[in-house]
């Protein structure tokens, strides 16, 4: 099992697990990712999510199906939320199972992080001063 | 070559606009070429040094040639997760 999604609506992470569960996997791993009241000391109400789409939906998929092919036997569900997210709402949903707990960790961690280094998806944070701004993970140069 | 460059989020905010046409004088230019030109300009001191490019939905290494046709993007630092 591999799908990944990028959408514009609430991410359901009950529904991704149930996905990856199967009996063939002894282990099954889910990792949500939810918007933090302070980022780098600043008091954060809300953060939109932007994407180049169609990129950001090949690239997902390319790098699922690098996981998979990392991590062999790896059941793996991604989805990515755009669009405008309070406080504690998800942003990524990974669903991952394997036969194997080890694996299983890997392999969401692993998609996690090449996610967040590959993913071409902007936040955009509100303040609770009112302003806002865009967050570089890396200042200046980016290195996917 | 003529590009049309697609821009998002900051990038977008620091041009204006959610694309730039480029003039490129080589006719077979490389990634590295574009991102000559974008520097040049009024925006481009703005730009890290080395941005990245995206030709047809992937990221390019800067020697890629580009075509006639390709949807060029550049791509200001990631931040999704």
């Amino acid at each position: 099992m591999r799908r990944t999604a990028i959408v514009d609506r609430p991410l359901d992470a009950a529904g991704l697990l149930a996905e990856v569960v199967r009996p063939a996997n002894g282990a099954a791993v889910l990792f949500v990712g939810t918007v933090r009241e302070v980022n780098q000391g600043r008091d954060v109400t809300g953060i939109d999510y932007r994407a180049y789409v169609p990129m950001a939906e090949e690239e997902l998929a390319r790098l699922a199906e690098e996981a998979t092919q990392r991590f062999e036997s790896a059941d793996l569900v991604i989805e990515h939320r755009l669009g405008t997210l309070g406080l504690t709402e998800a942003s990524v949903v990974i669903a991952c199972a394997h036969p194997r707990r080890a694996a299983a960790f890997d392999c969401a961690r692993w998609a996690l992080e090449e996610l967040k280094r590959r993913l071409p998806i902007w936040k955009r944070e509100h303040y609770a001063e009112g302003d806002w701004g865009w967050v570089s993970a890396a200042v200046g140069e980016a290195t996917p | 070559m003529r590009c049309d460059v697609l821009l998002f989020a900051s990038y977008a905010d620091l041009f204006g606009a959610p694309s730039v046409t480029i003039e490129v004088a080589d006719p077979d230019p490389t990634v590295r070429a574009l991102v000559g030109a974008l520097r040049d300009t009024p925006w481009g001191a703005q730009l890290p040094s080395r941005p990245l490019i995206a030709v047809n939905r992937r990221y390019a290494p800067e020697a890629q040639t580009l075509r006639s046709g390709d949807e060029i993007a550049l791509i200001p630092p990631v931040s999704g997760g």
